[in-house]
């Protein structure tokens, strides 16, 4: 049997809506100035290209504070690229609401759920089927993708340096072999400077993680430098809606109840890396921090995500603290709710655990699930969430098996390199064999409904 | 960067007389002050025995953030609960990792305490204790490093006679921590109630020294906050947002007549050659003169009046008289409740800065100041009604 849910996908580029109404258009001049062969030609965005780091930095220096100006670079990436971009696309109109303009509160209680009242997000916009059941789905060129989002909804390119120093291009060509990492807007924004981080745009990878796009997540989140902008990852099965690899990422200036839960460690690794257990927080879940360099942390919590993947079961990640903590967090509410296991109470405020309502930051489509939240009915909704205790240990027991057979990362640079290139040809060929049992080759056509947009 | 070490050193002047330095340095504690309301959040006072337990020369110290202690092993959820502490101005303890100029940590009992002005209720100075932790052997959870043993209790000369007293303090203490210690298997062991009393004497005596010499400059501060901070200035607790912003900025209360400023970055400051003081409580307007095209004032004066933002060249006049083209962007800005609580005006001066073409466009840098504005103001006004339990 196939588990799907119904659902209301958000809309997060101006161009899917488009496509929604008019159906998928083939390439060919298609005139809105895209990501794809026809409009690439001589296209130009900024670049910003930052600078391998081996330790992981803690928060960034603020203004003015003597000896290290000399090495600040060109340009500051969050409070000046991303945020000035992002104001940029605000005022030419390029959101579907101002998101400023939706009321928000620090629920009262223990720990500060946040509630906003957003009613603009999900209008216009008819319930879809999703497929729930399969976290691992082939990239299907037929849905809305990345490829397909305007380059003015594109604020810039985002990279590593080539010769080690901070680097910035107000107009750098697209290089299209190489396939540039992207971060684009989020057209329905759920909190100021909500961005897609979309790894590789031009490879179409499907939405899963691997070992050098996580660490490019949490690059990002070590260039922005400030631990209250935090990129956030929706596995297919978790609320995901794209199935085109992409993190999400947006800027809000207080504590997430998740970074607030007490955690109890349950090891560290050789690398340093400690893996600690969230305790009386209503979703179970890992925290992974600390580390000799961010590589090693970044390989930690890719090669879990990548178990959960091949083992087929849904997940978020939360990256915060600048890259510094990381939450992984299994769920099951979907699949709960494809059996109606889920109360009519809770599926009625339409809230779609997703990372950030796990964080502790919940959407709330109608006024009277804002005036009324509280504490005790977030809890009861990621109650849901969460893996049963059973159920967490036994998945607790794949992830470390399957980090400490690969994480302990005594190898070399390049053994590491070889290791992951095998791991994800691996998982290419699973997962292909997995869906394409029924059906050869690469999928293109639609058939069992992949992803429903 | 000269100004910033004025600010520094006017930091205690403005508020205590002279002879505060001398007191507080005769006092036998680690302590640092801080003074939110300067960009950085910087240190402005260390005492003597912080420096040697910490290993750093004044120098080294005055000017940085208090973070500049905390290394890889500083454990991150205390780190965020101190930062959310001093967002919401209040008082909190924590068991705190932190690192020797040499590189070896330490575990210490943190005290931080706000410090408030009697007048207006703003959060003028923090003042944060450290008292070294003594620790156990078998507490140790990263067993590798357990150099911090060997701490010297540098901070209790006066009191060496306690000190017997305070080891079997401890000794109780640690026994009753092994058996009752929470979820939290990262702390190393809990404060003995010895180091909790030294930490709380120890503000207490830095109060009484900050309140005494705050008397005689008639800038009274107290350790609590007794008034409510006064209408037409900003919530103190969005100083330091704010003040990591680094370009030239001003905030407009347009609830208030006559649209006064209420907030002026340090890079305003630099580029009109005004003082805070003489800049706060004006109308936007101030910095236009005689030659200032009335019909773009006019222009700013409607985008304000019907809610959107602008940008305008305008021409302005510093506090030397000098003129400058001003390319102004003004935005609303909402708070948490989704109603517009400033305008935020970004000036920037028209000149050489398009030469700089590896730079991002001057445009987009005012853009982004407008967006950390918006963040700052939405997020310092969504724990309005917050609770703390």
């Amino acid at each position: 049997m196939m588990l799907r849910i119904k659902r209301v996908p958000t809309v997060v580029s101006n161009y899917q809506k488009e496509e929604g109404e008019e159906g998928s258009r083939r390439e060919g001049g298609c005139g809105r100035n895209c990501l794809q062969n026809c409009c690439l030609q001589g296209a130009c965005l900024p670049l910003y290209a930052f600078k391998k780091v081996d330790r992981i930095v803690a928060e960034k220096k603020s203004v003015g504070v003597f000896e290290h100006d000399k090495n600040e670079p060109p340009v500051a990436f969050l409070d000046s690229l991303l945020l000035g971009e992002w104001e940029d696309r605000m005022q030419r109109g390029l959101f579907r609401y101002d998101v400023t303009a939706c009321e928000t509160k620090v629920i009262p209680g223990r720990y500060g759920f946040i509630a906003q009242l957003n009613e603009g997000r999900h209008l216009k916009k008819r319930p879809t089927e999703f497929r729930v059941d399969k976290v691992l789905q082939p990239f299907d060129g037929n849905k809305f993708n990345f490829t397909k989002v305007g380059q003015d909804e594109v604020l810039f390119q985002f990279g590593a340096s080539e010769d080690g120093d901070v680097q910035f291009l107000p107009d750098a060509p697209i290089d299209a072999e190489n396939s540039p990492s992207m971060v684009a807007i989020n057209v329905s924004p759920i909190e100021y400077g909500h961005v897609l981080l979309i790894p590789h745009v031009l490879n179409c990878l499907p939405q899963r993680i691997d070992r050098d796009s996580f660490l490019l997540a949490l690059y990002m989140a070590a260039e922005a430098g400030n631990p209250y902008f935090r990129l956030g990852y929706n596995s297919l099965g978790a609320f995901a809606t794209i199935n085109h690899l992409h993190f999400q990422a947006y800027y809000l200036a207080v504590p997430f109840p998740i970074e607030k839960a007490p955690t109890n460690k349950i090891t560290t690794l050789d690398g340093g890396i400690k893996i600690s257990e969230l305790v009386n927080y209503p979703v179970r879940g890992l925290v992974f921090e600390g580390g000799n360099t961010l590589q090693d942390l970044s390989n930690t919590v890719s090669d879990a995500c990548v178990c959960l993947q091949e083992n087929n079961i849904p997940y978020n990640v939360l990256i915060a603290d600048c890259g510094n903590r990381i939450f992984l967090l299994p769920q099951c509410y979907a699949e709960k709710q494809a059996q109606g296991e889920v109360s009519p109470e809770l599926l009625d405020t339409q809230v779609n655990p997703a990372v950030w309502e796990i964080s502790g930051h919940m959407v709330l489509k109608r006024r009277k699930d804002y005036e009324e939240a509280s504490e005790e009915n977030a809890w009861r909704l990621l109650a849901e969430v969460s893996l049963s205790k059973e159920r967490f240990q036994e998945v607790n027991g794949l992830i470390f098996e399957a980090i400490s057979y690969k994480g302990n990362g005594n190898g070399t640079d390049s053994e590491n390199l070889l290791e992951d290139a095998n791991v994800e040809h691996h998982s290419v060929e699973e997962v292909n064999a997995i869906n394409d049992s029924s059906h050869p080759a690469m999928v293109t056509g639609s058939h069992e409904c992949l992803v429903l947009q | 960067m000269e100004s910033q070490l004025a600010l520094i050193e006017q930091s205690l002047n403005s508020r205590y007389s002279l002879w505060v330095r001398e007191a507080l340095e005769e006092l036998p504690h680690n302590f640092i002050i801080t003074d939110p309301t300067i960009s950085g959040h910087p240190i402005v006072f260390a005492s003597p025995w912080f420096l040697k337990m910490s290993g750093f020369s004044r120098d080294q110290v005055i000017g940085n953030n208090g973070r500049m202690f905390q290394g890889p092993k500083t454990n991150r959820k205390t780190v965020m609960e101190i930062r959310e502490a001093i967002r919401e101005e209040r008082a909190m303890q924590v068991n705190l990792l932190n690192y020797r100029k040499d590189g070896t940590p330490f575990w210490m009992l943190f005290q931080m305490s706000p410090v408030f002005s009697k007048e207006d209720g703003r959060v003028v100075h923090f003042v944060g204790v450290q008292v070294p932790i003594s620790r156990n052997k078998r507490l140790t959870d990263d067993g590798a490093d357990v150099t911090w043993n060997e701490i010297v209790f540098g901070s209790c000369r006066r009191e060496v006679c306690s000190d017997t007293l305070a080891k079997l303090g401890r000794v109780l203490a640690l026994d009753t921590d092994t058996n009752c210690r929470g979820v939290e298997t990262e702390e190393p062991c809990e404060a003995s109630d010895l180091e909790k009393q030294s930490a709380a004497t120890a503000i207490s005596n830095i109060f009484s020294v900050l309140t005494h010499y705050s008397e005689s400059t008639g800038r009274l501060v107290c350790g609590k906050r007794c008034s409510l901070p006064a209408a037409g200035l900003i919530n103190s607790s969005l100083n330091i947002p704010l003040g990591r912003i680094k370009q030239s900025f001003v905030l407009i209360d347009p609830q208030l007549p006559n649209l006064p400023i209420v907030y002026a970055s340090d890079a305003f400051l630099k580029l009109t050659g005004y003082d805070r003081h003489e800049v706060l409580g004006r109308n936007w307007r101030f910095l236009s003169g005689v030659d200032t095209d009335p019909s773009v004032l006019h222009q700013v004066q409607e985008s304000i009046r019907v809610e959107q933002a602008c940008t305008v060249c305008i021409l302005n006049y510093r506090k030397d008289e000098s003129k400058f083209w001003n390319l102004l962007h003004l935005s609303p800005v909402r708070n948490a409740t989704g109603k517009i609580a400033y305008f935020v005006g970004v000036q920037m001066e028209e000149k050489c800065e398009r030469q700089d073409r590896h730079g991002l466009s001057p445009e987009i840098r005012q853009l982004g100041a407008v967006g950390a504005v918006k963040v700052a103001v939405r997020s310092s006004s969504i724990g309005a009604s917050c609770s703390k339990s």
